[in-house]
């Protein structure tokens, strides 16, 4: 464990702690742009999770201790996806600990807790939601390993920072199987994150929603760490693409801190992008039905075999 | 040289010709006239390939040798007399309503187009022109099939259409993987496709893509054969059409079909040591003779009774060369001649005795000997010539084929006699109200042409009691190929 | 891993784009995209051959080449266009099963395909040799396709893009079939086509409708 190691992991875990809220003020902004509206300020989130950590929590009377732990559940355990993530280096200390199949688990271990979480005060919406939530997730999870088994498959090992270190080195050629690959990732990240064609973030009808149901009963401080691991998993699943499909600028395993620092403002312009880029597919798609929602995610999942199938019968 | 040119230009320039004049009144004498020019072309042919031997023409292009003459023969022979038939059959079908002036002209040149693919199919050398003539085969008698525009007709020829597509988009995939195997032997170009060819090299050809050939080409030509499970389009196809194409299907691409199933066969046996192809081949005939006889009991339609005896006796003919060996092959073959002139004599008298009734159920034909014996004794004698009954040819090589069975396959022998059991008991109860009793018929505005019927069955009369030594021997040539 | 050469790459990816598109059309409802599609899959053809052309020096395959951009590109799809706009087609077509199962066989048959071209891929000696399976792939997907529609024309796109498959299959395992039997293939199709479109006009006049369940009446 050597201490530009230990340096670079905390150095991750801040910049994702600190940038999770201003990559979704940034798409927040390109939304409205491309729709020619004006924007809230980009960092109106941070505002908003300061003025909730000030309120008084209000919770149902009926109310388990299941409520009240899971935001600290889902907090933490996006964070923690956020270290194992290599989005700034790869010499990262917990990410030996974990791997894919790890990380994908983190992010069912927090939609797991979430949905009993809005099923425990037992109320429709929360119900519904839930339902909803659980749906697309069992649809989308396979179609993510899929994609996570072909970049495996590609560096032979499920370790992120072997699989990140494997494809920066490769030359420069044209991949099918990870073009495949890429389009479902973003597909899937689509449909996790509860953006369009999926889910409305901005909606307000509650019949409507898939992922704001969960958290309609939510108040203060709790509110306040559930929109913050929103925003985590979303700059996680971008990191994560950013990893998989782009992984030029990430500082390699024995790298000095100066290729660290000179990684983080190549991570910020990959992220502004990557969020201009979401909010154009936001602005061009329109919202699914949800018994659509299956054909949407049976084609991620297909496009993620197919990028299998095609590494393994071409070798590339 | 002429005589293939004859062979293939005449029907081409015959269904140019027929384009134009073919809804005229005196067509169909143009259309026995282009046939008979064939016949004399396939006739001056087979003289030359009994003086000489097998011949590559043209460049290696085409390929006669003693399996595909007598075929070439035999189909020139049908077109003749199927075209002698439809002559009174058409004029009948005009005066009844069913068909325009228009139709007649599309009838008269796809039916020449459609004698040209088969002929061409039966002489190319070259597997890739081989599947091109099926295919265009396929295509000429969709529209001669739905020619009635009937619901049903449609029917039959969007299934026949589909269907036989399909097989014969599998027969291209095994003809790529025949090309791909002889590519590495024979080099790229026209000379890895011809049969000749391929036939001088076959044991060094890579057996599995060989054998995977073949299993996609089976699949592909076999449908066109009419093997169960791919048959589904042959009852429809036959029963829907008018009766000149049903004879000419039953009695000629049935045959083409299979002659091109043998010659891949040949090949693959060659390069495979194992009896891979002969097993699949006897599997198939098997099961399509048992299918085929046991459906024949639920039929009521009397074109639909005898499709279904078409695919019974194919299915005979597979497993016999599936059999393999000098006298299975031997009674392949003869059964081929014999099969095809019984078939279209029967098409011929069913299609006269189903205009005069009016229907073609079985229970609306009754008593045809009663207004017309011509017509009643030629249904009569067919039915029993197609059922096995000595002297007739069918017997001679169903009883070679099924002593051969009872030396080398006896697990078969059972399946095939009482296949053959049940189908003998089907058509005849079904024949004989229909040829004898009290008449429901009418009598026809125009004279039926009977004499092609009666010629068929002569000559299977005669190739049952003695068979001329030229055919014998081609015969015999033949088997020994086939192995 | 060993360095592939730049064409032998862009063939890879013309082939995976072969195979995406057969997915699409497997997976479209809209009758009009299907065609697009299958014009579109002609031309991944086309350029396929003219970069194994150029790359391994066989100028005859560029009347292939030139052949598949006139007949498959060009001609068929208008030819479908108008049969579309005179029949006045515009469905929204519904399969026999719905298009998550669809798309669930696909992968199987997919699978199937691949195991079913290893030993022949590791026999031909072209570069091109590991895109066989993916051809038998489509040829396999556009067989699905035929079987679970039910209206007449994306049945008839569903046989083409077959042949389409097998026409891939010949260029990645054996560089293209001789030029006589392409001409007659082609020919055939052609063929096939406008014969179609005659059938198609008798089957509108009888039933009114190109909805094949109308045709499924013989049986036994």
């Amino acid at each position: 464990m050597s201490a530009t190691g230990f340096l670079s992991q905390l150095l991750q875990l801040a910049i994702a702690l600190l940038l999770a809220p201003v990559l979704v003020g940034w798409v927040n902004q390109c939304r409205a742009w491309l729709s020619n509206r004006s924007a809230p300020p980009l960092l109106q989130p941070y505002r908003t999770i300061r003025k909730l950590f000030t309120k008084d929590a209000v919770v149902a009377e009926n109310a388990s201790w299941l409520f009240r732990m899971t935001p600290y559940i889902v907090f933490a355990a996006m964070a923690l996806a956020a270290a194992i993530v290599p989005s700034l280096a790869t010499d990262l200390p917990f990410a030996r600990a974990a791997d894919a199949i790890a990380l994908v688990g983190l992010f069912a271990l927090a939609r797991v807790f979430a949905a009993l979480a809005a099923m425990d005060i037992g109320t429709a919406f929360g119900s519904m939601g839930a339902r909803r939530e659980m749906f697309v997730g069992f649809l989308a999870e396979p179609a993510l390993l899929m994609v996570l088994f072909t970049a495996s498959l590609i560096s032979g090992s499920t370790s992120l920072p072997t699989i990140v270190d494997t494809l920066a080195h490769r030359e420069f050629a044209i991949y099918p199987s990870l073009a495949f690959a890429g389009v479902a990732f973003t597909m899937v990240s689509l449909a996790e994150n509860a953006r369009i064609p999926i889910d409305n973030p901005a909606t307000h009808l509650e019949l409507t929603m898939i992922h704001e149901a969960m958290l309609l009963e939510y108040s203060a401080r709790h509110l306040a760490l559930l929109e913050w691991a929103s925003a985590l998993k979303l700059f996680n699943y971008s990191c994560i693409g950013l990893a998989l499909f782009l992984p030029f600028g990430i500082a390699e395993g024995s790298a000095d801190w100066l290729a660290i620092l000179g990684a983080t403002p190549v991570l910020i312009v990959k992220l502004a992008v990557g969020g201009f880029a979401l909010a154009m597919i936001e602005t061009l798609s329109a919202k699914l039905r949800i018994f659509r929602a299956p054909e949407f995610l049976g084609t991620a999942f297909l496009l993620a075999v197919l990028a299998m199938l095609v590494n393994l019968m071409l070798g590339s | 040289m002429i005589e293939i040119l004859a062979v293939l230009g005449v029907p081409v320039a015959g269904a140019a010709l027929l384009a134009l004049v073919g809804g005229r009144a005196r067509a169909a004498e143009i259309n026995v006239g282009v046939c008979l020019i064939t016949f004399a072309g396939a006739v001056a042919l087979t003289v030359r390939v009994i003086g000489e031997g097998p011949l590559l023409i043209a460049s290696k292009l085409f390929f006669v040798d003693s399996f595909n003459v007598f075929l070439i023969a035999l189909t020139a022979f049908v077109g003749l007399t199927t075209s002698i038939f439809s002559r009174p059959y058409m004029r009948i079908e005009q005066e009844l309503g069913h068909l325009t002036p228009g139709r007649l002209r599309l009838y008269h040149s796809m039916f020449q187009l459609f004698n040209f693919t088969m002929l061409l199919a039966l002489s190319t050398n070259n597997m890739g022109l081989l599947w091109v003539a099926m295919e265009a085969a396929t295509l000429t008698t969709v529209l001669l099939i739905s020619l009635y525009r009937t619901p049903a007709s449609l029917e039959a020829a969007w299934k026949y259409f589909i269907l036989c597509g399909v097989g014969i988009a599998q027969a291209l995939f095994g003809t790529i993987l025949l090309y791909f195997a002889a590519e590495k032997l024979l080099g790229a170009g026209g000379n890895a496709l011809l049969w000749t060819e391929l036939n001088s090299v076959k044991g060094a050809l890579e057996p599995t893509v060989l054998s995977l050939a073949f299993v996609f080409l089976l699949v592909g030509y076999g449908t066109k054969v009419g093997l169960v499970p791919l048959h589904n389009w042959l009852p429809d196809a036959h029963a829907e059409g008018p009766t000149p194409v049903s004879a000419v299907l039953s009695g000629l691409l049935l045959n083409v079909a299979l002659y091109a199933v043998v010659r891949c066969k040949v090949l693959v046996e060659g390069s495979v040591q194992t009896s891979f192809a002969r097993t699949l081949m006897m599997g198939f005939g098997l099961l399509s003779v048992v299918v085929a006889s046991l459906l024949l009991l639920r039929q009521k339609d009397i074109k639909r009774l005898f499709a279904y005896s078409s695919i019974e006796h194919m299915g005979i003919i597979t497993f016999a060369f599936g059999m393999g060996g000098p006298i299975a092959s031997f009674a392949g073959l003869l059964h081929m001649t014999v099969h095809s002139l019984t078939k279209s004599a029967i098409f011929f008298a069913v299609g006269h005795a189903t205009q005069k009734a009016g229907t073609q159920l079985m229970d609306g034909i009754r008593g045809l000997v009663t207004i017309s014996p011509l017509i009643g004794w030629g249904l009569a004698v067919g039915a029993l010539a197609i059922l096995g009954m000595p002297p007739f040819g069918v017997f001679a090589s169903e009883f070679l084929i099924l002593t051969t069975a009872i030396h080398e396959q006896p697990w078969a022998t059972p399946l095939l006699l009482g296949a053959l059991g049940i189908s003998f008991a089907a058509i005849f109860s079904r024949v004989q109200p229909m040829v004898f009793g009290e008449t429901t018929v009418k009598r026809l505005p125009h004279r039926p042409a009977m004499i092609p019927v009666f010629v068929h069955l002569g000559i299977v009369l005669m190739l049952g009691l003695w068979i001329p030594p030229f055919l014998a021997d081609w015969y015999r040539q033949a088997a020994r190929l086939i192995g | 891993m060993q360095h592939i050469p730049l064409w032998a790459q862009l063939i890879n990816l013309l082939a995976a784009v072969l195979l995406l598109l057969a997915f699409a059309m497997l997976a479209q409802r809209r009758v009009l995209t299907l065609i697009n599609l299958f014009a579109a899959q002609g031309f991944a053809l086309a350029s396929s051959t003219a970069i194994v052309a150029f790359a391994t020096h066989q100028p005859h395959l560029y009347w292939s080449v030139g052949l598949t951009l006139v007949l498959k590109v060009m001609l068929l799809p208008w030819l479908l266009h108008r049969l579309i706009l005179k029949l006045d087609v515009r469905w929204d077509v519904e399969g026999l099963i719905n298009i998550p199962t669809t798309m669930l066989l696909g992968i199987v048959l997919v699978v199937f395909a691949f195991n079913l071209a290893l030993p022949i891929s590791q026999l031909a000696n072209t570069v091109t040799r590991a895109t066989l399976g993916i051809a038998m792939a489509s040829v396999m997907l556009a067989f699905l396709m035929m079987i679970t529609r039910r209206k007449a024309i994306p049945q008839v796109i569903g046989f083409l893009a077959m042949e389409n498959g097998l026409f891939f299959a010949a260029t990645s395992a054996t560089y293209g079939m001789p030029m006589v039997v392409e001409l007659g293939i082609a020919l055939d199709v052609l063929v096939a086509m406008l014969i179609l479109g005659v059938f198609f006009f008798q089957i509108r006049e009888q039933f009114d409708s190109l909805d094949l369940q109308h045709l499924e009446k013989l049986k036994e």
